[in-house]
């Protein structure tokens, strides 16, 4: 790039040697588990019904957390960002807990709630006959509570830097709140709500700690990817690595699928 | 159909807008006032965007907000249409849906809905556009597709808030007219806040001036113009607005007269627009190139400042601003004949 | 070429370090019996906790100035982290198995069996559904938790599950013992597959079901220096003490079983 070329605010070239070694730390890794992959037995290990198993329930555990998350998550973020009331910056402040809580904290924290003798889990038990650990609904729970900060808090922010003069300009032509957020709000923070569906499920597909914690292991019906890679590590790297790989596709291709024209947080011009 | 009766007072720090409006149904009134005075307030507690501090609004037959008997009705409840001066078209739905989404939100079904907006789409010459989106619309259509979903939603009071502020010059004039059109047909009360006295004096039946909270004069346009009470007023209204009929550079005036324009091309109903800075006054027939010259009789002379407003009645009937200093020296007072001259450049025609 | 620096600069920390170390072996070295120093970590399996901290205890006390730490762990996580060169000075596992692959990779030679130990039945304090013998673990609607295959608790359990000709499906499969051990003890499960060193480590939190001899299986525990140790005196020093009767003495009264 010639003098000419360069744009006035490009970063000058001493820039670029953190840079780079940021790209090493994030890269070097990432291209370690493609150069050491066992690439012979890779076919005969992905279709392997500890492998095709692990998938499936991540696929659809991940999913369902997300759309557990999308339901309930929206209309607290709504509630954050708009209602007025009491304890507002408490609740807030929960919403954050699971983003910094080290995931089997977590899962033990949801132990003591949703599980066998938890304080809620109990009444589900003894009424309706419903365990959640060691069940794939379980899981579900595991990822949810983990991955929904991630959408609230997008969300959230996107509401509260929303310019209200759409909604103002509904609600003159007759629409009621809920009519006027559905049609009118949701829409317009339509890349923010994709950006933070795709964080969600990222986080939900990648949970280890909280899953193994309160849903246990068992193949087929609480043994996610990432549980499968941590035991895989016990008997066969081999295969660890095989399904680390996997994981990675399927990120990339979650990413890929949604791209530059969502990933733009912010409300739409 | 019932008019809007609103007595608006409402606190703000700068100062307190307190005003008192009364619009008949099939009426257009015109809030004129500069930047700041007070005129969006007014709007926002019409339609409900916010409360009133004292008073009162009726639209129609229906109290929609007096906090006296603690009554507010809410905007979405409020038959109220608004255009407001940035359009605030969704940019997520196309012109069909926008204009649609009154019916619908009133929860008319989807078909019936577009229906419904598809009268309005017609009405306002908007059928090639049905299907676009805002942002693939010039300033002029989106006013249009504005002034549709506002009156679709079948409000009991239309609201116009600087409709023409975002409008280039050019666009400006061929809206306007079209607009004057179009609030003719509406049945209800309409009331239009602008800065722009063009605005003001082509499309409403009375002005209202508004400056800094309190109404400073209200009456016809021609009542204000000629006896402006305050010094924006006066300079405001610095106009002389005539209509008539153009043909190939000619316009008869209503009212009697012939003026020659600079614009061959328009024809038909037309207004003419000179300022009265831009008309000589003479005590004899002038000679020179300036194309209008008529002769009339000085019917009113007023003091703006340092300026003299002459009302000259002839034909046509015009206000001409000269100095204190010319009017001393042309020796010119009420019933003194007199002769006008205005170069035909000086002349705006447009279609009316 | 700009590389030059930064990996000169690795290199020259890389040399230092193995001078370092080199003097420390130099020193102990030289005099074999008396005064040992320093530090060792010893990596040893999740079921060796809480007899080990007492033995590195003890160890410390009777040697002042060395420091013993402990990594537990799965036996066969932490075989996997020895063969990838995890700095360990001794492995202890909890089976043959597990050693003999860190034996194989040439990690390590010389394993000694020190301490052998069986299974039990862990059910909780306050249990909702009781569970009395093995036997009761196949019955559907019992949940219960065991070690995952890989790990010799693992592998135990499922030895046992053949021996008695059970079909016992588990609700989950751990990572290692203490994982099942915290099922139990939150009452999550009705009964889990550990050691009877567990149990015993638990006290009053689990109430142990004992399994007879003759259904049961056992586990010999080996232990071994490694082999990169940098400190192998000090390393073969702890592995007398653990196999001295002092040692085993601690070992017999957290239940373990002699060799």
């Amino acid at each position: 790039m010639t003098r000419r070329d360069r744009p006035t605010t490009a970063p000058p070239w001493p820039v670029w040697v953190p840079a780079g070694l940021a790209l090493l730390f994030l890269g070097l890794p990432i291209v370690g588990l493609l150069v050491r992959a066992p690439w012979s037995r890779m076919w005969e290990i992905l279709t392997s019904p500890t492998s095709l198993d692990a998938l499936r329930l991540s696929l659809v555990t991940a999913s369902a957390a997300t759309l557990v998350t999308i339901v309930i998550g929206i209309p607290l973020a709504w509630l954050l960002a708009r209602a007025d009331f009491r304890g507002r910056g408490v609740v807030r402040a929960l919403v954050t807990v699971p983003l910094v809580l080290p995931p089997v904290v977590g899962g033990i924290a949801l132990l003591l709630a949703f599980g066998r003798r938890g304080i809620m889990g109990q009444y589900l038990d003894s009424c309706c006959g419903i365990t959640l650990p060691f069940t794939t609904p379980g899981v579900v729970v595991a990822e949810t509570f983990v991955a929904m900060p991630f959408l609230v808090i997008t969300i959230e922010g996107a509401l509260r830097g929303l310019d209200t003069r759409f909604e103002d300009a509904a609600a003159t032509l007759g629409a009621g709140r809920l009519t006027v957020f559905r049609r009118v709000t949701l829409p317009l923070i339509l890349p923010s709500i994709a950006a933070g569906v795709v964080l969600t499920f990222a986080r939900a597909l990648g949970e280890f700690g909280a899953t193994i914690t309160f849903a246990g292991n068992l193949r087929g019906v609480t043994q996610t990817l990432p549980l499968a890679v941590y035991i895989g590590l016990e008997g066969d790297p081999d295969e660890a690595i095989a399904l680390s790989l996997v994981l990675l596709a399927v990120s990339v291709v979650v990413l890929v699928a949604l791209r530059d024209k969502w990933l733009r947080t912010g409300a739409a011009s | 159909m019932s008019g809007l009766d609103a007595r608006v007072v409402v606190r703000r720090p700068a100062f307190t807008l307190d005003v008192a409006l009364d619009v008949a149904p099939g009426e257009v009134v015109a809030v004129l006032g500069p930047n700041g005075a007070g005129k969006s307030t007014l709007l926002r507690t019409i339609c409900g965007l916010e409360p009133l501090g004292e008073g009162h609004i009726r639209l129609g037959d229906v109290l929609v907000d007096e906090p006296s008997t603690n009554t507010l009705v809410p905007a979405a409840k409020r038959r109220v249409g608004i255009v407001f001066q940035d359009y605030r078209l969704f940019p997520h739905l196309t012109v069909l849906d926008n204009v649609a989404f009154g019916p619908r939100s009133a929860g008319r079904s989807a078909r019936h809905s577009r229906d419904a907006a598809t009268t309005w789409i017609e009405r306002l010459r908007l059928v090639d556009l049905v299907g676009r989106k805002p942002g693939a619309l010039s300033g002029g259509q989106a006013q249009r597709v504005a002034l549709a979903r506002a009156l679709a939603s079948d409000p009991s009071v239309l609201l116009l808030d600087e409709p023409l502020a975002a409008l280039d010059a050019g666009t400006r004039l061929d809206v306007r007219s079209d607009l004057r059109e179009h609030l003719h047909e509406f049945d209800g009360p309409t009331l239009l806040v602008t800065h722009d006295p063009l605005d003001a004096l082509v499309l409403a039946d009375r002005l209202v001036v508004l400056e800094e909270g309190s109404i400073t004069q209200q009456g016809t346009a021609l009542d204000v113009a000629r006896r402006p009470a305050t010094a924006y007023v006066a300079r405001l209204l610095g106009l002389n607005l005539l209509r008539g009929s153009a043909h190939d550079g000619d316009v008869m005036i209503d009212g009697g007269g012939t003026v020659h324009v600079t614009d061959r091309g328009v024809a038909g109903a037309v207004l003419v627009a000179v300022r009265p800075s831009a008309i000589s006054l003479h005590t004899q027939q002038p000679e020179g190139s300036a194309r209008n010259v008529w002769a009339g009789t000085v019917d009113g002379i007023e003091s703006i400042g340092d300026r003299v407003r002459v009302t000259v009645a002839g034909a046509p009937t015009v206000m001409v601003d000269v100095t204190a200093a010319a009017i001393t020296d042309l020796d010119v007072r009420r019933g003194t004949a007199v002769w006008l001259s205005a170069k035909a450049t000086e002349l705006e025609v447009y279609p009316g | 070429m700009r590389m030059n620096r930064p990996v000169a600069l690795i290199a020259t920390a890389l040399v230092l370090a193995a001078c370092g170390s080199s003097s420390t072996t130099a020193t102990s070295s030289s005099s074999s019996t008396t005064t040992l120093s320093g530090s060792i970590t010893v990596f040893a399996a999740s079921s060796l906790k809480e007899s080990f901290t007492t033995l590195g205890t003890q160890f410390e006390a009777a040697h002042p100035g060395t420091t013993v730490t402990f990594n537990f762990g799965a036996s066969s996580t932490l075989a996997t982290q020895i063969t990838q060169k995890a700095p360990a000075d001794v492995f202890a596992a909890a089976s043959q198995k597990t050693m003999d692959t860190v034996t194989a990779a040439g990690a390590a030679t010389g394993d000694k069996v020190f301490a052998v130990n069986t299974m039990e039945i862990a059910t909780p304090a306050k249990p909702s559904t009781p569970v009395a013998g093995l036997a009761d673990l196949a019955k559907p609607g019992v949940k219960v938790a065991v070690c995952q295959k890989d790990v010799p608790c693992g592998a135990a359990a499922v030895k046992l599950f053949d021996l008695n000709k059970l079909t016992v499906t588990p609700v989950s499969e751990e990572v290692d013992v203490k994982s099942v051990l915290s099922k139990v003890v939150l009452g999550e499960v009705d009964a889990g597959i550990v050691y009877v060193t567990d149990v015993k480590a638990a006290k009053e939190k689990v109430v142990g079901v004992e399994i007879p001899a003759a259904q049961n299986v056992t586990t010999k525990y080996p232990i071994a220096p490694i082999t990169a140790s940098t400190n192998s005196d000090l390393a073969r020093a702890f592995i007398d003490y653990v196999l001295s009767s002092e040692g085993q003495s601690v070992l017999t009264a957290a239940g373990f079983a002699s060799p």
